[in-house]
């Protein structure tokens, strides 16, 4: 037993040295092989790296889910222009924490993911955009990045290749919307976190104007092993179409939460009887939110039925997303849970579009009228119908967030609403 | 051709220029996609979500006012799916809008209130308590109520984007976003902020000198001319009771855009005084008797018919093309003369930094150009003082239009045989004239100005002119045709026809066809560069 849990299900890869302080620093690093693949990178060049990454199947690990050797490939060349890699370490989606862990416990592997990547793409600069609340974390990848620069895998001519590449690490200030990637541009730039209209997409128009790829810091952290042992070895794991393995955050009422890296299409049913120690106290399970705050919730039924993997999870009718597995069990009120949530949004919008800035504030007072007791049942019919406004009507889809936990927990756990309301008419308060 | 593209929009099928926005497309059809961070001075940032329209194709509503059109596009802005999108987003607007149109002074012109009206829901849904912000003043000329803003953002950009001094952002985020100024000066010292509350979807930012003064539908809007300058911006004239309640500019892409200074958007006080001449004053010495125009006129010409010595005229750069057209005739059907005028000028000029032809010219007066072209001399110094010496020592007919003489004494045209002064007022520089006729100013009449780069722009009267005052053309114009035998001409058009005929650079336009961007004199205007 050693960080906080483990398992034997678990395959790790890039969580290997969770809990081991010393493969923070350079020399440790580099004994176990560190900054190998970035020298075999340089000998490979970049078509040959994209192509590898292209056929070991990775794919965003930020939530999206694009295949990150297509993305790649977006960017033009040739345009004389400057390029940038950016790397999203904004984790601010409620039940996520594997880029943390990812950035304290092995910042050079993230390091050196980030270089290989900028080599690839044909950038000159890294920008680490970090979350601001990461304190520690952003110590930690501070000291790293100059200690890479002292011993030359940074700056000029990189291990005798030739190849000049810089890495900044930069600290948010605290937003959630500065997570999305045109949002998190803007606030690079030192204007407000609000997402851009896209097209321009980032890939023709990015950060500072120029051409960009941004990446999260779980794809940046995987480009290494993939690059040192190739795309078919990686795809030894998961499936056909989500191939690898994935962090999985478990948070929430089982016995042994935390980050776990399994094969993607691990059950979800194991995950939690298994791997996390099955639920509290031997409660029953109620509800799970599989893929962070803003995917659909979904219930114990459903849980049975699902596979942590892309497909796995829209089959039932949810997303993976950043795979952050929220476990509710029979004591959650999930009323107050979404509310919550929608707290969060609300609070979060960055207050660009009209669907957003007024919808989430709206709903959540909506919520919590009923939840107070205050509620009736057209208040559903509300929710419902003025979320469904909400969803593709904004630039970003922090909005497209708010409606998927109210729509599905309306749909699926109609009695607890109904419950609240009824409690309420009863005793007058409405 | 290569950079057309073919787009469907509402079953219309229309050709236009690769790169135009849907929103642009579908104006020329006939249909205004409702929208309100979009405007066409400036950047869209696709926020408001209101110009969503269905395009065929498109997994979800696209924004209009940043989608360029593809070939072969399908749009629907009136299908069910733009309708109820554009419900909803209008419902948003109201969740926290304070809905208090029986006291807004946008309320009438309000675009919010016209959407919802037109398209949003019968019934509201919202039970919860408003957000409140209350109101602010931004300094300038601006008010800021918080609760009616729409966060559209367009006064932000505007200050940003056009006027390029950076004095509002949006603060905080979410619902809580609002509008602030970053220091106490707010708005204080800038000279275009006016703008930003005529565009200004809603009643958010209002004029501190238009509070509560008149409702929109009762206002009555008449196309004129600012007179502050010699840009000549095209503005309209905002009355009630008679009285400019306030100026708004007028869309003239050629000449001001959207836009106003903040200076010509206040000067309409003087339109509105009520200690006018209202009749014709026959003079003599110490005594003023008010006559009737027939008399006034006869008295006018027996005093030429008995002059010798020839004419001299003092003329106004502030006076219509028409006005200074009837001047010059009635002096050439005298014997002729030298013809002077006198205008201020300003030691520099404001510039609007993001509309590079618009400026706050150093020329404060509206028809240079149009004196100048008539061949009238600029006399006096930029403070549009002095200079009327060789006038004051005049023996013979003495002329003044539109000139208050403020500078002058009391002795003024002593030694004129006959001294005519047309004014919208008497002044103590008209003491000694024989005659004072009462004319009408700008906003009492119709005619044209011929702005700084020759362009000849018409305005209409908006006002009444005050008893028997008539426009100066009208009067001039008379006692020329008296003079001559010749015929008079009646109406605006007939004197700008008058005019082609004698001043070279006026022939060939025709008054019908200046239209409403204005119409450029025909031989090339050496501009005054100010």
């Amino acid at each position: 037993m050693a960080y906080p849990y483990v398992s034997d299900h678990e395959v790790r890869i890039l969580s290997k040295h969770f809990g081991d302080p010393l493969q923070r620093r350079v020399d440790t690093y580099v004994e176990r092989g560190g900054y190998g693949a970035l020298k075999k990178a340089f000998e490979m060049g970049p078509e040959k790296i994209i192509d590898e990454v292209k056929a070991s199947g990775l794919r965003g690990r930020g939530g999206a889910g694009f295949p990150t050797g297509v993305k790649w490939s977006f960017m033009p060349k040739g345009t004389g222009k400057p390029h940038y890699l950016l790397c999203n370490a904004d984790e601010s989606e409620p039940g996520t924490f594997k880029d943390r862990e990812l950035m304290r416990w092995d910042p050079h592997q993230l390091i050196e993911g980030c270089l290989i990547g900028a080599y690839a793409i044909g950038a000159q600069h890294v920008y680490i955009y970090c979350r601001g609340e990461f304190f520690e974390t952003n110590q930690v990848l501070a000291r790293a990045v100059e200690d890479a620069y002292a011993r030359g895998y940074i700056g000029k001519d990189i291990m005798g290749s030739g190849v000049d590449l810089d890495l900044t690490v930069h600290q948010g200030a605290g937003a959630y919307i500065c997570g999305e990637e045109t949002g998190l541009m803007n606030s690079l730039e030192g204007r407000r976190g609000q997402p851009r209209v896209k097209p321009p997409f980032p890939a023709a128009v990015g950060a500072f104007g120029m051409p960009s790829t941004i990446n999260n810091v779980e794809t940046l952290c995987t480009v290494p092993h993939i690059v040192a042992n190739g795309g078919a070895w990686y795809r030894q794991w998961g499936t056909e179409k989500s191939p690898g393995t994935k962090l999985f955050c478990v948070s929430g009422h089982v016995n042994r939460p935390g980050n776990y890296e399994l094969p993607l299409g691990f059950p979800l049913q194991k995950l939690i009887d298994d791997v996390c120690g099955g639920m509290r106290g031997g409660n029953a399970l109620k509800a799970v939110i599989p893929g962070g705050s803003s995917v659909p919730i979904i219930n114990a039924e459903e849980v049975s039925r699902c596979t942590l993997d892309y497909e796995g999870c829209v089959a039932v009718g949810t997303m993976l997303g950043c795979a952050s597995v929220i476990v509710m069990d029979e004591t959650t009120d999930v009323v107050k849970q979404v509310r919550r949530m929608v707290d969060f949004y609300a609070h979060e919008s960055c207050g660009q579009c009209t669907p957003c800035r007024e919808g989430s504030a709206w709903t959540a007072r909506i919520l919590r009228r009923i939840e107070e007791g205050r509620g009736t049942e057209e208040d559903l019919d509300t929710l419902m119908d003025t979320t469904q406004q909400m969803v593709g009507t904004t630039i970003c889809v922090l909005s497209d967030s708010v409606a998927a936990p109210v729509q599905s927990s309306i749909n699926k756990f109609r009695d607890e609403y109904l419950a609240l309301i009824r409690r309420g008419e009863r005793v007058g308060a409405a | 051709m290569a950079d057309m593209v073919k787009v469907t929009i509402d079953g219309h099928e229309l050709e236009v220029p690769k790169g135009t926005t849907i929103l642009e497309a579908a104006k020329r059809v006939g249909t205004e996609v409702p929208h309100y961070c979009y405007h066409p001075g400036m950047s869209s940032p696709a926020m408001c979500r209101l110009c969503l329209v269905d395009v065929e194709g498109a997994p979800k509503p696209m924004p209009s006012c940043v989608t360029t059109v593809m070939d072969g596009q399908v749009v629907h802005t009136q299908s069910e799916k733009a309708l109820a999108n554009r419900q909803g987003v209008l419902e948003f607007y109201l969740v926290n809008h304070p809905l208090d149109c029986p006291i807004c002074d946008m309320s009438g012109e309000c675009n919010l209130q016209d959407y919802v009206h037109e398209e949003g829901r019968k019934q509201g849904r919202g039970r919860e308590p408003k957000r409140v912000f209350g109101r602010d003043d931004f300094g300038g000329d601006v008010l800021f109520y918080g609760d009616r803003c729409v966060m559209c953002t367009r006064c932000v950009r505007f200050m940003s984007e056009v006027e390029q001094d950076d004095r509002l952002t949006v603060v905080e985020r979410g619902n809580r976003s609002v509008i602030d100024t970053f220091f106490a000066e707010g708005l204080d010292g800038t000279n275009w902020h006016g703008n930003i509350v005529d565009i200004c979807p809603v009643g958010a930012l209002v004029s501190k000198d238009f509070l509560h003064k008149a409702r929109a539908w009762d206002l009555t809007h008449t196309p004129s001319i600012c007179t502050s300058c010699s840009q000549g911006c095209n503005i309209d004239l905002h009355t009630r009771d008679n009285l400019v309640q306030r100026i708004k500019p007028r869309e003239n892409l050629d000449v001001n855009g959207w836009w106003i200074c903040d200076h010509g958007r206040h000067d309409y006080e003087w339109m509105n005084r009520g200690d006018r001449l209202e009749a014709p004053l026959a003079r003599d010495g110490s005594t003023s008797r008010a006559t009737g125009w027939k008399d006034a006129l006869r008295g006018v010409l027996d005093g030429a018919a008995a002059s010798s010595g020839g004419v001299r005229a003092i003329a106004s750069a502030g006076s219509s093309n028409e006005d200074l057209g009837a001047l010059r005739a009635l002096v050439d059907a005298l014997g002729g003369g030298e013809i002077v005028y006198r205008s201020a000028r300003a030691a520099d000029e404001i510039p609007l930094k993001g509309y590079p032809t618009l400026a706050r010219r150093r020329d404060l007066a509206p028809n240079t150009t149009g004196a100048n072209l008539m061949g009238m001399t600029r006399v006096g110094g930029d403070d549009a003082t002095g200079g009327l010496e060789g006038v004051a020592s005049h023996e013979g007919v003495v002329i003044v239009l539109g000139d208050r003489l403020d500078d002058v004494g009391a002795d003024f045209g002593e030694k004129a045989s006959l001294y005519v002064y047309l004014g919208t007022h008497d002044v103590p520089g008209a003491s000694a004239a024989h005659f004072v006729l009462p004319v009408a100013t700008h906003a009492e009449s119709e005619g044209t100005f011929t702005n700084r780069e020759g362009r000849v722009q018409r305005f209409e009267p908006a006002l009444q002119a005050p008893g028997m005052a008539r426009p100066a053309w009208l009067v001039l114009g008379a006692l020329t045709a008296e003079r001559t035998g010749g015929g008079v001409a009646r109406t605006a058009p007939d004197a700008f026809a008058a005019l082609g005929s004698t001043v070279p650079a006026f022939s060939g336009i025709g008054y019908g066809d200046i239209g409403s961007r204005g119409a450029v004199v025909n031989e090339s205007v050496s501009l005054t560069g100010d």
